[in-house]
């Protein structure tokens, strides 16, 4: 244990003298057990919740097979004869699966999807801060800023045309985040302020600035409603819904421009010279200052970008579905948190958090309300459930060294030279 | 870092005395324009504020920055606040600023928050950073209340609160400390779990009907002789008194604060001088967690004598905040919790004339810390291994 690749160094090598660099432990986790470790975790958490449910009196297998059911994920296992329209043309293709979101499966899945979209963006600020070794606890307030920005740029400019209103209402949104985002960045960069504690003051700040703007009398309420609600998004401002009816809230085109950051993630780290300074800057501030990197640029610039992933997540969200913005939403909305769970299980790959970001959005989903049937387990105890399982997956993964710890422990057992070959290669 | 610390022990008392007082007169600005003496005439404030604003800076110029800039502050705000008063009508005015009502609804607001901030100070003085607090906060709040209302006696629900606070910062603690996760993690699972856990067995035993109305309530202290603000506070209030003082000569005054902070400050040493640093950071963990509990519990069966999901509402990271406007000391956090406490009874008080506007007096503490963290009014300097785990050798 005392020469473990886990030992840190000693305290006078610390460049702030605050926290240790969040990046060494996510460079460890790298090496702790690939793809088995998130797996187990986020079975385990499962796992537990199912006890919870047990000892509460209900039973934890119809429990869990109803939320599937809720979100939408029996729909894979249906096959038939079915058809699916070709966008812009008349023309029908034949299909396995059935689209017709007017069958439960189909529409739960559309909702499951819809809030996947988000949470892969708010995954992907969390992650993309962590590989500069910075803990961005602030996706929340990045996200409301956003949400915010596109309330109120889809409810105005009504004067503008479609693609140019959607755009700007986009543009400026994911701008107001990465704005957000960087004040952490920029405080980290000058006086050292941990980004820790500033997100966390940001997040409350957008927090009660949100339950100004939008509570009775406030600047942005409504001048027709007389609740603490925002103006409605115009609708040439909103999003082309591609599965289901707008009315009902069917699926919007964001999904693709989620699924495109994951791409766009993937590249800037595997491909460009900003992303491996950025991984430079996390694995060691010290080592990358000496190789002519400016730390301190790379933290603003790191933070701007993982504002500008959440508050792309809020734009989506709005001209997307929500279209308007109430006191409400923005006190009840916890997108932006959840995204630390979706990194962390994702292990902040781009593919991981795609992954963690389909298993939150369907746990969320299949708890909801909406979606959860009433007769076998309570939804008002579900969505509680759901946040005792996501609390469940970040504390596994934090305790990922517990697991290592067994790990070795059981091989050390087995095999007494294998096991110490395996601690000094791991 | 150690210059700072030894260039605030060599202040001249004259200059700091001028400083607070310029802080005062800051204040004494926004309060001439205020009820009773209801001043409509703008440049009174102007000119008050400016004194402050002089003696701050005049302060600034002898080396006395912290507090001279805080002066400043202080000046510019009283000046800000009290033209604001003057425009708004007397009639509101009156309504709002009921000094008793003002005073005592700050202290009802400001004693959850000490309770926490003391208990994230110690925990952050031994070197583990507490962000579970608003989580540990909620459990006390839920399984105080439980507890007094199935067991049938206050005392026993605050045994309830403190046994599932510290339980929760155990957890923290044993991630933390044993396993070395990162503490951010640990006490944002920490924060998630309380509020679904609470919120579950909240809805699984009392249902749609909310708690009952009959909770033993913890008692008002009546002592008629200190008059009408603090002659019927909460025995909660007194107790946070005490455990400020307590807290402060703990720290500041024997062998075990002494230890608490060498822990939190260098951690090797206090090992090498036979130290245990594990054992120092679990008591000071699990005692941050009793005492948020404790905090959460006076919100529940103190003060409102009921329950909702999630009602301490991010008054755990107040507490934090509290803790680092406050610069790691009890009596600088539970000024802090004065403060913030006020904003929202400001709050409170001001929903009537003006609904969106009094919004934003919650919103207050969270600047003010962003702005003292950011270094204009002096930096904050936490202690120097908080945040990091320590490898025995």
């Amino acid at each position: 244990m005392e020469d473990g690749p886990e030992t840190r160094a000693p305290l006078e090598e610390a460049p702030e003298g605050y926290a240790p660099s969040v990046a060494q432990q996510f460079a460890f986790y790298q090496r702790a057990g690939g793809i088995l470790t998130p797996v187990l975790t986020a079975v385990f958490a499962f796992f537990i919740g199912g006890v919870v449910v047990l000892a509460t009196g209900h039973n934890p297998w119809r429990t869990y097979k109803a939320i599937f059911e809720g979100a939408g994920l029996n729909w894979f296992f249906h096959f038939g004869n079915y058809a699916i329209d070709v966008p812009f043309t008349n023309h029908h293709v034949w299909f396995w699966w059935d689209t017709n979101t007017n069958h439960t499966a189909a529409y739960n899945l559309a909702q499951t999807l819809l809030t996947t979209t988000p949470l892969i963006l708010t995954g992907l600020a969390v992650a993309f801060a962590f590989r500069c070794g910075l803990f961005n606890i602030g996706g929340q307030g990045q996200y409301i800023v956003g949400a915010i920005v596109a309330v109120y740029v889809g409810s105005r400019f009504t004067e503008l045309a479609h693609v140019p209103h959607l755009l700007l209402g986009i543009m400026l949104a994911a701008s107001a985040g990465a704005l957000w985002g960087a004040i952490a960045g920029v405080l980290k960069a000058t006086v050292g302020a941990h980004e820790v504690i500033t997100t966390i003051m940001l997040n409350w700040i957008a927090y009660w600035g949100g339950s100004y703007l939008f509570a009775r009398g406030g600047p942005l309420q409504s001048h027709v409603a007389k609740t603490p609600i925002s103006d409605d998004v115009v609708n040439r401002a909103k999003l082309p819904v591609i599965w289901g009816t707008q009315a009902l809230q069917g699926l919007h085109a964001g999904i693709f421009i989620a699924l495109g950051a994951l791409v766009v993630f993937y590249l800037i780290f595997n491909r460009t010279t900003l992303g491996y300074e950025v991984r430079a800057v996390g694995f060691n501030p010290e080592a990358a200052r000496y190789g002519g990197i400016s730390v301190g640029r790379n933290f603003v610039i790191a933070m701007a970008i993982s504002g500008l992933f959440a508050g792309l997540a809020g734009a989506l969200d709005i001209l997307g579905w929500q279209y308007r913005l109430g006191v409400g939403d923005v006190q009840v909305s916890n997108i932006g948190f959840i995204g630390i769970a979706v990194a962390l299980l994702g292990r902040n790959t781009a593919l991981g958090i795609g992954f963690a970001a389909l298993l939150f959005g369907g746990l969320l989903t299949g708890t909801s309300t909406r979606s959860l049937d009433p007769n076998i387990f309570p939804p008002e105890l579900a969505g509680n459930l759901a946040l005792m399982i996501q609390a469940l997956v970040l504390l596994f993964v934090g305790a990922d060294l517990l697991v290592l710890y067994v790990w070795q422990a059981r091989r050390k057992l087995r095999f007494p030279r294998a096991g110490r070959a395996a601690k000094a290669s791991a | 870092m150690n210059a700072v610390r030894e260039a605030r022990l060599t202040w001249f008392p004259t200059t700091r005395g001028l400083a607070l007082g310029g802080i005062l007169l800051g204040g004494f600005a926004f309060w001439l324009t205020l009820p009773p003496v209801n001043a409509r005439a703008p440049w009174l404030p102007i000119l008050v504020g400016l004194l402050a604003v002089a003696a701050g800076i005049w302060a600034v110029t002898r080396g006395v920055r912290r507090a001279g800039l805080g002066a400043v502050a202080a000046g510019i705000i009283g000046i800000g606040m009290g033209l604001l008063a003057t425009r708004a009508s007397e009639g509101n005015l009156a309504g709002v600023v009921v000094w008793s009502a003002l005073l005592s609804s700050t202290l009802v607001w400001a004693t959850p928050l000490t309770y926490a901030a003391i208990g994230g100070m110690l925990a952050e003085r031994s070197g583990v950073v507490n962000i579970g607090l608003e989580g540990m906060m909620l459990s006390g709040a839920f399984f105080g209340l439980m507890g007094a209302d199935k067991l049938g006696s206050w005392p026993l629900g605050l045994l309830c609160a403190t046994v599932a606070g510290g339980g929760f910062a155990l957890v923290h603690a044993f991630m933390s400390i044993h396993l070395r996760a990162d503490q951010i993690v640990s006490g944002t699972a920490i924060n998630f779990f309380a509020l679904g856990a609470t919120g579950y067995l909240y809805i699984q035993i009392y249902g749609a009907n909310g708690t009952p109305g009959n909770i033993p309530r913890i008692p008002d202290v009546k002592l008629d002789f200190l008059g009408k603000v603090f002659g019927h506070l909460n025995l909660m209030i007194w107790l946070s008194f005490v455990l400020l003082i307590l807290a402060h000569v703990t720290l500041f005054k024997t062998p075990i604060g002494l230890r608490i902070r060498a822990v939190g400050e260098h951690p090797r040493a206090a090992d090498t001088v036979g130290i245990s640093v594990y054992a120092t950071r679990y008591a000071a963990v699990v005692i941050s967690g009793m005492l948020a509990a404790l905090g959460g519990a006076y919100l529940s069966i103190g003060f409102l004598g009921s329950f909702s999901e999630n009602m301490t509402a991010g008054r755990g990271f107040i507490a934090l905040a509290a803790v680092i406007f406050g610069n790691w000391r009890p009596f600088g956090a539970f000024a802090a919790a004065l403060l913030f406490g006020a904003s929202t009874a400001l709050h409170f008080r001001l929903q009537i004339p003006w609904e969106s506007e009094s919004v934003l007096f919650q919103a207050l503490p969270y600047v003010l810390t962003l702005i003292a963290v950011a270094g204009v009014i002096g930096r904050s300097i936490p202690p120097a291994a908080v945040g990091r785990p320590y490898v025995k050798q």
